[in-house]
């Protein structure tokens, strides 16, 4: 019953936003005047039938409905509470359902809030979303129904995969999707403002928070991706390159750029056709990222849901969507002025340089994901990693980390050198000193990660000049989020460059009560038992740990088995202080008896994910500071039209 | 807020749109693309390069050209530490490895402790490695990519070249190839 009654309600929202792209298009035109009321209430009953259809889904999935085919696919029926909701959205019928839900009540929730825009470029957006909605209802209820019933129901679920059995990815790939299919909000401002030829400050504004938004669950996202990646995975890395990352990476920094373009344009009216080409770009990465994924034209680690029909489906989407966006971008464009001009030694040409910089890392991206497709095309096959990655994304970042010391000390449309010259010269001659220390006191390490360490330790410095010389208390939330979001981004450099630069490994065989020493720290094997779980057995080992004699910790690495379904997994434990980390992992016993194990000791490695969190919390910041601000400027506007009509009824 | 167009530059304007016709041209492309991907190498039935790479890793010795010279039929598998499907090949590596097949290997832009640790996750079949850090011998011996693997001949004569990971399906070719570099 349920599940008919989510299908039912899907197909009942597809058809409202049918009602809502030509309700939206035809009220753009003079006779169809009549038609404006109904385009937000359309968007808004829409978001929330399909809001109706997911939650189905979701109670479908915690009672383990075997007699739904998605459930006993991906279920089990002896499932821990919490994963039997994350198996919702970990596969790919649910994880479309997940995508058109967010994509459905964002435009309700923009068709309920949005007052700043002029009110047809607002029946353009909702008709642009709805647009694009309507070719993921297609993909849904045409080829990936998440509502079809078994003939007979199943006599139990085929479980979920043991790697994603865990609590972070409970809730990472959410997260993600918020950002993804936030940005189309952005995507449909592009298409409205570029219709109705409105492309300027208000529409900069009205799209911001929307950005700031999708950006803030992306950085999040992001980072627990890379976390759960680093302690679930055992290798130790954090970071691989794997087109999956690279699909959620491609976003953010289109996203990254676009915030800072729709800045420009919010208060300098200036970069009017690159803001809305970000725009449109910024979800077209989400949507190319999500095909490579899909459509397992890639070879990936992550590679679920490998299905050349949807391949084909999702590219036909992206070839409307991107291939419109573009073309009508290219006819309009020409329309759209250039805006404000501003001098080469000003915060906007920082700006612009830094737009730049992050879409030429995304470019080599992009680059370096389809290469191997690439080079296939002309008969050969090859496979790029990190030897490529870090270098070329390394040329752009690190200049562009060190314009980003400058750039928010400037001011807007033209400033002289010789005003910050002293004011810059503290943290490049930091950077300078350190460069030179990490030199001479360890010069066996690597140019990338010397250059970073010395790069991230300017610019963690140099972030908080901008609050110099202001009211603290009068400096608005959005300046302290900026401030937040670059001193994020120095953390996590120097938490990426001294882990690359300092890490220590040691890879050994060992019985219980043998020694070892990785870094700074002396291990001793104390025991290995079996241990029981919800679904899963374990090997676990018990290791003490003890930081350069001090008082040991006790570590439980595990080598979990999993019984619905079978598979295994390490657990690896990890000890935390306030300058590294220790990683611990159990391998196989050997043949002799002994066991592997393997550990590592990073250097201020945490600091990668406090920045990421960090840079999160800036974003945040500035997104609470914008809005509020709005909310008073509507307040402030809603006072002075009050007072206006009671001044006309007095007269 | 409807202005005057001013005249700009046209391509710039177009070129986002004619880049996604590329990217879309490509992928279309690659989701029809054929099955079979064999490659016919220009390098099979040349003699090898002369080349002498120091070794790898420190339990296995380093790779010359003189130690294919041993009349017996070897494998050469061009590899890498960060490269995922040289991680997917290799338990097909370690079962020719089992079935007597020597197998050498080249690591391509390597790092001695990355590696240490690839062969210590997934096996290490190789009774010899050689360290190519700047991509010299795999340039070579006409391989683009990682990873590759080519059958030798005991007289030093490149006789087969298997591009992209060994899979499951592919080893009856490669024992087939290596009985027919030993006849």
């Amino acid at each position: 019953m349920i599940a008919e009654l989510g299908l039912a309600v899907l197909w009942m929202a597809a058809a409202l936003a049918v009602l809502q792209l030509f309700a939206g298009f035809s009220a753009l035109r003079p006779s169809g005047k009549a038609l404006a009321g109904v385009v937000r209430p359309l968007a808004v009953m829409q978001g929330a039938l399909v809001a109706v259809s997911f939650f189905c889904l979701i109670d479908l999935f915690l009672e383990t409905d075997l007699s739904v085919k998605l459930v006993a696919e991906n279920s089990h029926s002896m499932k821990p509470f919490i994963f039997k909701l994350a198996g919702t959205w970990g596969n790919h019928e649910g994880s479309m359902l997940l995508w058109v839900t967010i994509m459905a009540v964002s435009g309700g929730v923009v068709a309920l809030v949005e007052k700043r825009l002029r009110e047809d470029t607002l029946l353009a957006t909702l008709a642009g979303q709805a647009f694009v909605s309507l070719g993921f209802y297609a993909f849904l209820l045409l080829s990936s129904n998440p509502f079809e019933r078994l003939p007979e129901p199943a006599p139990e679920g085929a479980g979920l995969n043991p790697l994603l059995q865990d609590i972070g990815l409970a809730f990472h790939p959410p997260t993600l999707y918020v950002g993804y299919v936030g940005l189309s909000v952005a995507f449909s401002f592009a298409i409205g403002a570029l219709i109705t030829r409105d492309v300027g400050p208000a529409f900069a504004r009205a799209m911001r928070p929307w950005v700031l938004g999708a950006w803030i669950f992306l950085t999040v996202g992001i980072t627990a991706g890379s976390y759960w990646a680093y302690y679930t995975l055992g290798w130790g890395g954090w970071w691989f390159w794997d087109p999956v990352e690279n699909a959620s990476l491609m976003p953010w920094l289109a996203a990254t750029a676009l915030l800072h373009s729709a800045s420009v344009l919010a208060s300098r009216n200036a970069l009017r056709a690159w803001t809305v080409m970000l725009g449109v770009i910024a979800f077209s990465m989400s949507m190319v990222g999500t095909f490579l994924v899909r459509s397992g034209i890639l070879t990936s680690v992550h590679a679920f849901a490998v299905d050349p029909e949807r391949g084909s489906f999702i590219l036909a989407l992206l070839a409307i969507y991107i291939g419109g966006a573009l073309a009508l971008f290219g006819i309009r464009a020409s329309t759209v002025t250039e805006g404000e001009r501003f001098s080469v030694f000003s915060r906007e040409s920082s700006l612009v340089f830094n737009n730049v910089m992050l879409c030429g890392i995304l470019g080599i991206v992009l680059l370096g994901t389809l290469y191997p497709l690439l080079t296939e095309a002309f008969g050969a096959k090859v496979s790029v990693g990190p030897p490529y990655f870090n270098p070329v994304s390394a040329i752009f970042a690190i200049p562009m980390m060190m314009v980003m010391t400058v750039g928010p000390l400037l001011r807007w449309r033209k400033d002289k050198p010789g005003r910050i010259t002293a004011t810059v010269a503290v943290p490049a001659l930091l950077a300078a000193l350190v460069l030179l220390a990490v030199a001479i006191m360890a010069p066996g390490i690597r140019v990338l990660p010397m250059l970073g360490i010395a790069v991230g330790i300017g610019l963690a410095v140099a972030s908080w000049f901008p609050l110099r010389g202001r009211n603290l208390r009068r400096t608005p939330l959005s300046v302290y989020g900026m401030v937040f979001g670059h001193f994020g981004i120095a953390v996590a450099l120097l938490g990426a460059a001294a882990e690359s630069a300092f890490s220590t490994e040691r890879l050994a065989a060992m019985n219980v009560g043998d020694t070892q020493a990785v870094g700074p720290i002396s291990l001793k094997l104390e025991n290995i038992e079996p241990v029981a779980g919800p679904n899963w057995t374990a090997l676990e080992a018990t290791v003490s740990a003890s930081y350069k004699g001090g008082t040991p910790v006790t570590l439980h690495p595990q080598a979990r088995t999993f019984t619905s379904p079978p598979g295994e997994r390490t657990e690896s434990a990890l000890h935390t202080r306030w300058n590294g980390q220790l990683y611990a992992v159990l391998g196989n016993e050997g043949e002799d008896g002994r066991w592997q194990m393997r550990f590592w000791w990073k250097p201020f490695v945490p600091l990668l994910w406090l920045g990421g969190l960090l840079v999160a919390f800036g974003g945040l910041l500035a997104l609470i500071g914008r809005v509020v601000h709005d909310i008073k400027r509507l307040r402030a506007e809603d006072k002075i039209a009050y007072r206006k009509s009671q001044q006309e009824q007095l007269k | 807020m409807i202005e005057p167009a001013p005249k700009r530059s046209g391509l710039a304007i177009w070129l986002p749109l004619i880049l996604f016709g590329g990217f879309f041209a490509l992928v279309i492309w690659g989701l029809v693309r054929p099955a079979d991907r064999e490659v016919a190498s220009a390098f099979i039935g040349k003699p090898l390069p002369q080349f002498n790479l120091e070794a790898a890793t420190e339990d296995r010795p380093g790779l010359a050209t003189n130690d294919f010279k041993v009349g017996k039929p070897k494998l050469l598998n061009v590899f890498a530490s960060w490269c995922v499907p040289c991680a997917i090949e290799s338990p097909q590596l370690a079962a020719l490895a089992r079935q007597g097949v020597e197998i050498d290997g080249v690591a391509i832009r390597d790092r001695r402790e990355d590696l240490a640790r690839f062969l210590a996750t997934n096996g290490n079949p190789f009774a010899r490695i050689g360290k190519d850090d700047l991509s010299q011998v795999q340039l070579a011996i006409g391989s683009s990519g990682v990873p590759e693997t080519f059958v030798i001949d005991g007289k030093g004569v490149i006789r087969y070249q298997h591009i992209g990971e060994i899979r499951e399906e592919d080893m009856p070719l490669i024992l087939a190839k290596l009985k027919e570099a030993g006849q």
